[in-house]
């Protein structure tokens, strides 16, 4: 695993973070800190901000106002820093449908500068840990919903990451693949990296994240561990937080 | 930034792997070229026709300075008399030959001076040869003809038969013989020798069309977005798209020069003829992704940018190909220079250090490199998002 050149500070610092897009604002005054290590969950609706906080995070968008610091580097002026750093599972995956899934992956190395070797030796070990097995070797334009969420995912953790972005990861996939997916995630934070999480699923933030940020609306309206928000709202489950905060269901407006 | 060839290269391989793997491309790139030139070869060329000939000149040298010229005349007559060969008289051998090179005549028929002596000698002694004045009639067909050569030298021997035997004509001895045919190479070119400079060119103007869908099709498809995930800058994603389409270039020169060949083109250069068309073509090429990255920039659907493309490979195409076209609005595309410059090396025989051929040259090369800027800074503008 890479070393943080910056050490001694939180992985991501976000303060006052406005996106519009015209007239719509997308993130309205958005303020957290991830520390390094961490696993964060971003839970909120569709619309709620959540991707486009995180595409500010990688350096895709420009905010409109606002700071955000990640692994050290400001998300506007030192972007290919980060880039080089992080790892990114799009919530839509996007990959080449005439190439075969190792070679994806591979292509994924290579913009990385991972020497071929190298590459190709991690690109084995993703595929065997993300059970894409000898699917590997088909065009992906053939594969299944799942299997094309597994090939992304190994797409972004074949540099291996210090920061890993998974923007629904598991969406599509069977149970036994998420629980898969789980606990490669686990290990993720097992070898140092540190996970951003947005879901849909509850359960799957309630049970992978140390620390959740709900967002709605653009607006982080609560952040704690799992156990806290449940605890302080008197709630049996991420879920009905979400309701005691909002008035809304989350899956309601998936 | 600094440009990192191992991500050009991956980039290149991913984008010639498309081309390889998906039907429609390598049909565009590779086989469209070939199917093409074929149709064109055997439509207008000389391979298994005869190039749209029905006669065939014979330009007819007469120095029969005998006193029976009445037997050359009748000669003459019964050359034109076969309907077949047209005779194009000629009063020197330099003339005809001349004529012969440049392709404006098929044949050469020399009648020599003692013509009317031998005929008359053998008419007067028929069986007794020591009285016959024996001579030669000249003849040169055009070697790139092989119809011209199987045909002129067998239908000549007949009319000299039917002079000496009328039209029952014999197989024996005779004082006058036909000379074995001189094989000379001319310059008789086809409507597909002409056609097959501006194909060189007609391939590579559809880079325009496969930039611009290679480009909004990865941006529909969030493709740019998730190369854009990774430290990878837009001048590497441009860079390989422009090493990826000057490959594609080299090959469809490379396929061209072979099938035009393959179906009769007889180019005055060959091993230079082809390497110049490779650089001259690169240059197009540049030029085309230019436009394509132009295109990829105005319009963001790929069925857009697909038919936008067309904006710039109409004109390119039906001015500054194989289309006749006027020489004064062809001059505002870059195709006509490519097509200009091919076929004076091509056809007219003109040297690589030509001063029209390097001004071609030259002329796409400062237009290639301008519209590829210029095509970059349009895209990562407008282009990107």
């Amino acid at each position: 695993m890479k070393k943080m050149e910056r050490t001694g500070s939180p992985a991501i610092t976000v303060s006052n973070l406005v996106k519009r897009f015209e007239d719509v604002t997308a993130v309205d005054g958005l303020s957290f800190e991830v520390e390094a290590g961490e696993i964060f969950g971003l839970l909120g609706p569709n619309g709620a901000g959540k991707s486009t906080t995180i595409n500010v995070l990688c350096g895709l968008l420009e905010p409109t106002s606002g700071d955000a610091v990640v692994l050290g580097y400001d998300v506007v002026s030192e972007a290919t820093h980060i880039k080089e750093r992080i790892g990114v599972c799009p919530q839509e995956p996007a990959f080449y449908s005439h190439l075969t899934g190792r070679e994806n992956i591979d292509l994924i190395a290579d913009l990385h500068l991972i020497p071929r070797e190298e590459g190709r030796r991690r690109t084995d070990a993703l595929i065997d840990l993300v059970g894409l097995g000898e699917a590997s070797s088909r065009r992906v334009g053939k594969y299944s919903g799942g299997m094309i969420r597994r090939t992304s995912l190994a797409m972004a953790l074949v540099n291996e990451p210090e920061l890993a972005f998974l923007d629904e990861p598991t969406v599509g996939m069977d149970p036994q693949s998420r629980r898969a997916t789980w606990d490669l995630i686990r290990s993720l934070q097992g070898r140092g990296s540190t996970v951003i999480l947005t879901t849909h699923y509850i359960e799957e933030a309630e049970a992978l994240a140390d620390r959740v940020g709900i967002i709605d609306r653009g607006r982080l309206i609560a952040l704690d561990t799992p156990g806290s928000l449940m605890r302080e709202h008197g709630a049996g489950n991420l879920e009905e937080v979400f309701i005691e905060l909002t008035g809304r269901r989350i899956r309601e407006e998936v | 930034m600094r440009m990192r060839s191992q991500r050009i290269r991956a980039l290149t391989v991913k984008d010639l792997k498309r081309v390889i793997r998906e039907p429609a491309n390598l049909f565009m790139v590779i086989i469209f070229p070939v199917v093409l030139t074929m149709a064109f070869g055997a439509a207008f060329g000389g391979f298994g026709s005869d190039g749209g000939a029905s006669t065939y000149t014979v330009g007819l040298v007469d120095l029969d300075a005998s006193s029976n010229h009445g037997f050359a005349d009748a000669f003459i007559d019964g050359i034109e008399a076969t309907g077949i060969l047209v005779v194009e008289e000629y009063a020197d051998n330099a003339s005809a030959h001349d004529d012969l090179l440049q392709g404006a005549i098929d044949a050469i028929v020399g009648l020599p001076e003692d013509f009317g002596d031998s005929v008359e000698s053998f008419l007067l002694h028929p069986d007794d040869p020591s009285q016959w004045v024996n001579t030669t009639i000249g003849l040169a067909v055009d070697q790139g003809s092989m119809i011209v050569g199987a045909v002129v030298p067998p239908m000549i021997e007949r009319v000299l038969s039917t002079i000496l035997f009328g039209e029952e004509a014999m197989n024996m001895a005779l004082p006058l013989e036909l000379g074995a045919p001189a094989q000379v190479a001319s310059s008789h070119l086809t409507q597909f020798d002409y056609m097959v400079p501006g194909m060189f060119a007609y391939s590579a103007i559809f880079t325009a069309m496969l930039v611009a869908q290679a480009f909004s099709t990865e941006r529909e498809q969030g493709l740019l977005r998730r190369i854009s995930l990774t430290p990878t800058s837009s001048s590497e994603v441009i860079m390989s798209q422009v090493v990826t389409n000057l490959i594609l270039g080299v090959s469809q020169v490379v396929v061209v020069y072979g099938t035009s060949v393959l179906m009769g083109f007889r180019p005055q250069a060959a091993a230079p003829g082809v390497v110049f068309a490779m650089v001259i073509v690169l240059f197009l090429v540049l030029c085309n992704v230019g436009f394509g990255l132009i295109t990829a920039s105005l319009v963001k659907t790929s069925g857009g940018a697909t038919g936008l493309s067309f904006l710039f490979i109409l004109p390119q195409m039906l001015l500054g190909t194989f289309v006749p076209a006027s020489p004064g609005l062809a001059k505002f595309v870059p195709s006509y220079y490519v097509t200009d410059a091919l076929t004076s090396l091509f056809l007219r025989g003109a040297p690589l250090s030509s001063p029209m051929i390097m001004m071609d040259l030259l002329i796409v090369a400062v237009v290639g490199l301008v519209t590829v800027v210029v095509g970059i800074a349009v895209f990562q503008r407008y282009g990107r998002g």
